[in-house]
């Protein structure tokens, strides 16, 4: 397959790409959701419309209603919510959580809600600042005709709105992921604003009682499944981190050429044009990673996990340097809240941290390489 | 599909069976590599032998048209047959500017005498080439050369120098600019010129460098008469014939970045690196932004194949793909320790990690700069203003 979008993919790009750009744009949708103070930081009639386009189903499969298509066309719709810094639940809900649940039980008795998109799923994985899902040590113990859950999750995004919360806890039998619903008792949800203006909420468990079906999959058989979704997830912040990242890099690029010091556009200063090559050099490869991770996801390769930590380790990396320059080559009004290229960087710092940051990618290549 | 399954199937089973065993490892350096030529040298028979049976095929240039010498391979076909040489760690069975850079510029801009004249020839290595561009005077700035050229009537009166002429004491052959128009602006009036380097009047003096090898040279012409069919292209017009061959030869050095074999440096460097935890860590951080680069290089070339790369796409493989490169020979040595500083023992294989890390300094030189590369990119791709 070569490695650039076929035909299908190119139109699906373009829909997602003016979609997004007229109804997910900055001043409607983040600025907006942001400046009421809303609570889910994202609208539900954004993630309605998302489901009208197909694009909630990208990853259910045709007979169960969804579009059947893979980790490439989600990237794409990805891309572009980068781009336009757009609030949703399309990342945690049909990215990462499909993956996670598809071909369980638990895709029957959710996908109909995310297909309407009246579903919001959240992933409960973390437990310290930082992403370390090997180090997982919530306890899910037996109790009566189910499991009793005790510990505490963070950085759950979309945890404050998600009608269903994978979480990932240690069984007798080893890690098991269970599916909790927003009203189980004794789930305590507080949901914390974030630098960027989302949610990633807090949650604790104390003493939760599950029934048996709560489980997704067998029971001590989590691994696996939590390792399909964190790909998924990985792959596709990577591809969140490339649009978001293209978007920066353009805003920067249209102020060179416009902005006027020592009587000449800045853009022709060759320090200037030189950080911006740079930067156009390390963006494309870090596209390229990301569609490489995404195509061998969808192949069912043996070689995509390296990739994924490579994509999300590069991307995390590149679209770093793209804010960075970004807002210092907008000099003192790169800074103002007005502008939206600080926005740009207080996402990427979000995105970087979420499903592990390029140093812990970086370590897992080399451990998956071992060395 | 099932054809190309079947195409797959069958260049496995021929390359099992006609690559020798000598030719699965890795190129050790410049000299260990096959070069052809009009009196070629073959370390083995080995290379001879690989050289004649992938030449046979059309395989040393599996895309060009047959009639040219070629393959006649799809852009499918080809990315399979370098993959399956890549599985068994098949070297090049030529290492050659006139399949990387003097060939494709040749099937755009020669004449159809030309291209059946000299095509063939290059497929199958028969002849050297060398690359006439820089002079004392004109590096970076490429079209400020001197190097003149007179009509004189039935032949052409070559009078000049060039500088940094990579193997120009080898080559059979040369691929020039000159100046034939010393009133026009100063692009307009250099024109593509090839030459047999043993006229009368053409000398080299070999340069040495800091790797301690001298494969390039200082290159004088004086008097150097060459016939009138041998400009490539249209008189004046060797400006676009230049940048053409020069997106080419800033592709195939920017292939350097791969590093040449298919694992990443942490698995080579695995031992070094153990004991190591910070080298470890910059080692993982590189080998990250390798396998992206990677990725990058097979993105590139399916693009490029398909007609859809930026015509300036080349300088960002090559300013990427060296800098890539040169990193990577700073953790070798970095790695090596002491063993890698050794200049002349056996064991060191006469100082191979030393000689190859300072060869790598030139990447970003040779073929335009980083800085140049850098500028192509900021004001063709990202329309950045300026001259
Ligand atoms: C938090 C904050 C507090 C401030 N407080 C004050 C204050 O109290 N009083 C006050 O008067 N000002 C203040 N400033 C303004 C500050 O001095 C200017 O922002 C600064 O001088 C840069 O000017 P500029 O914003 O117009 O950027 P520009 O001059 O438009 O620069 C934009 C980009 O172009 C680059 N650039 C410009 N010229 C060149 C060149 N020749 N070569 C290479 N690159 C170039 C710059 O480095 C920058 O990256 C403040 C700014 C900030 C952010
Ligand atoms: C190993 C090797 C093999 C080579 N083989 C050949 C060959 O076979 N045939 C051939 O013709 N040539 C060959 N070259 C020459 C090569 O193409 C030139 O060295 C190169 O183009 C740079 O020119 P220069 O050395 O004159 O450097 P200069 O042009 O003098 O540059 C010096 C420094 O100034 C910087 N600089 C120059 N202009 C600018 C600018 N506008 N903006 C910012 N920075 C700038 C450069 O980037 C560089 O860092 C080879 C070089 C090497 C190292």
């Amino acid at each position: 397959m070569p490695l650039y979008l076929t035909d299908d993919q190119a139109m699906l790009r373009d829909t997602a790409r003016d979609f997004m750009a007229e109804q997910g744009a900055i001043r409607s949708q983040l600025r907006h959701w942001r400046d009421i103070g809303c609570k889910d930081g994202f609208g539900h009639g954004l993630w309605k419309q998302f489901a009208e386009m197909g694009f909630a189903g990208i990853l259910i499969g045709e007979e169960e209603g969804g579009l059947g298509l893979g980790h490439v066309e989600a990237g794409i719709v990805l891309e572009e919510i980068g781009r336009n810094l757009t609030p949703s639940p399309f990342l945690t809900t049909a990215v990462a959580f499909v993956a996670a649940v598809k071909g369980t039980a638990h895709g029957a008795r959710w996908f109909p809600g995310i297909l309407a998109g009246e579903t919001v799923a959240a992933l409960a994985i973390d437990e310290g600042a930082r992403h370390r899902p090997e180090a997982i040590a919530m306890r899910a113990e037996r109790a009566g005709n189910g499991f009793r859950l005790d510990g505490a999750k963070q950085f759950v995004v979309q945890g404050a709105s998600a009608d269903v919360t994978l979480v990932a806890a240690r069984t007798d039998e080893g890690l098991t992921l269970f599916a909790v619903e927003k009203d189980a008792k004794g789930l305590e949800v507080e949901g914390v604003r974030l630098a960027d203006a989302s949610i990633g909420a807090r949650l604790t468990f104390d003493g939760v009682e599950v029934d048996a079906d709560a489980v997704v999959g067998e029971v001590g058989g989590g691994d696996t499944m939590l390792a399909r979704s964190l790909a998924a997830g990985r792959t596709g912040a990577a591809a969140e981190l490339v649009g978001l990242a293209s978007a920066a890099l353009d805003m920067t690029v249209d102020y060179l050429k416009q902005r006027q010091q020592f009587g000449k556009p800045i853009g022709e200063f060759q320090a200037l044009q030189f950080r911006s090559a740079h930067l156009y050099s390390e963006l494309e490869i870090a596209r390229a990673a990301t569609l490489k991770a995404q195509q061998l996801l969808d192949e069912g390769s043996d070689a995509a996990e390296a990739m994924v930590s490579v994509a999300k380790a590069k991307a995390s990396r590149a679209s770093q340097l793209a804010v960075q320059e970004g807002v210092q080559m907008h000099g003192g009004i790169g800074m103002t809240d007005e502008h939206d290229i600080g926005l740009y960087m207080k996402r990427d710092r979000v995105l970087a941290e979420l499903f592990g940051d390029a140093n812990y990618h970086a370590d897992r290549l080399a451990r998956l390489k071992g060395y | 599909m099932a054809d190309l399954e079947t195409f797959r199937r069958e260049t496995r089973a021929w390359l099992a069976a006609n690559c020798p065993a000598e030719m699965r490892e890795p190129v050790r350096d410049e000299s260990d590599a096959c070069w052809g030529g009009r009196n070629p040298v073959f370390k083995n028979s080995a290379q001879k032998q690989w050289l004649e049976a992938m030449a046979a095929r059309g395989w040393t240039v599996p895309d060009w048209p047959k009639d040219y010498g070629g393959g006649g391979l799809s852009p499918e076909e080809t990315k399979i047959l370098r993959q399956e040489m890549a599985r068994i760690g098949a070297r090049n069975p030529l290492y050659s500017f006139g399949i990387s850079m003097l060939g494709p510029a040749l099937l755009k801009y020669g004449t159809e005498t030309q291209k059946k004249h000299y095509l063939p020839q290059i497929a199958r290595g028969e002849i050297r080439w060398c690359q006439g561009y820089s002079e004392p005077g004109a590096g970076s700035d490429l079209a400020s050369l001197q190097t003149k050229c007179e009509d004189k009537g039935d032949h052409w009166l070559v009078n000049g120098q060039k500088v940094w002429t990579s193997y120009a004491d080898k080559a059979d052959w040369i691929f020039c600019l000159v100046r034939t128009d010393s009133q026009a602006p100063k692009h307009k009036g250099i024109s593509f010129l090839l030459f047999d380097m043993a006229s009368p009047g053409v000398s080299t003096k070999p340069i040495l460098l800091i790797s301690g090898y001298s494969p390039f040279c200082e290159t004088f012409f004086d008097d150097v008469t060459v016939p009138k069919d041998q400009i490539v292209g249209e008189l004046n017009k060797g400006w676009d014939v230049a940048k053409y061959l020069l997106g080419h030869e800033r592709e195939m050095i920017s292939g350097m970045g791969l590093g040449g074999h298919s694992g990443t440096l942490g698995e080579a460097l695995a031992d070094a690196v153990a004991g190591d935890p910070l080298l470890r860590a910059d080692v993982a951080r590189f080998d990250v932004d390798s396998l992206a680069f990677r990725a990058m290089s097979e993105k590139f070339i399916d693009e490029l194949k398909a007609g859809k790369a930026h015509p300036a796409q080349p300088s960002m493989m090559k300013y990427a793909g060296t800098e890539l490169n040169k990193a990577r020979h700073e953790l070798i040595m970095a790695a090596g320790g002491a063993d890698a500083l050794e200049w002349e023992s056996e064991r060191s294989r006469q100082g191979k990690s030393a000689r190859e890390w300072l060869r790598t300094k030139a990447n970003s030189i040779e073929g335009g700069t980083s800085e140049i590369q850098l500028g192509i990119v900021a004001k063709r791709i990202l329309d950045l203003p300026g001259a």
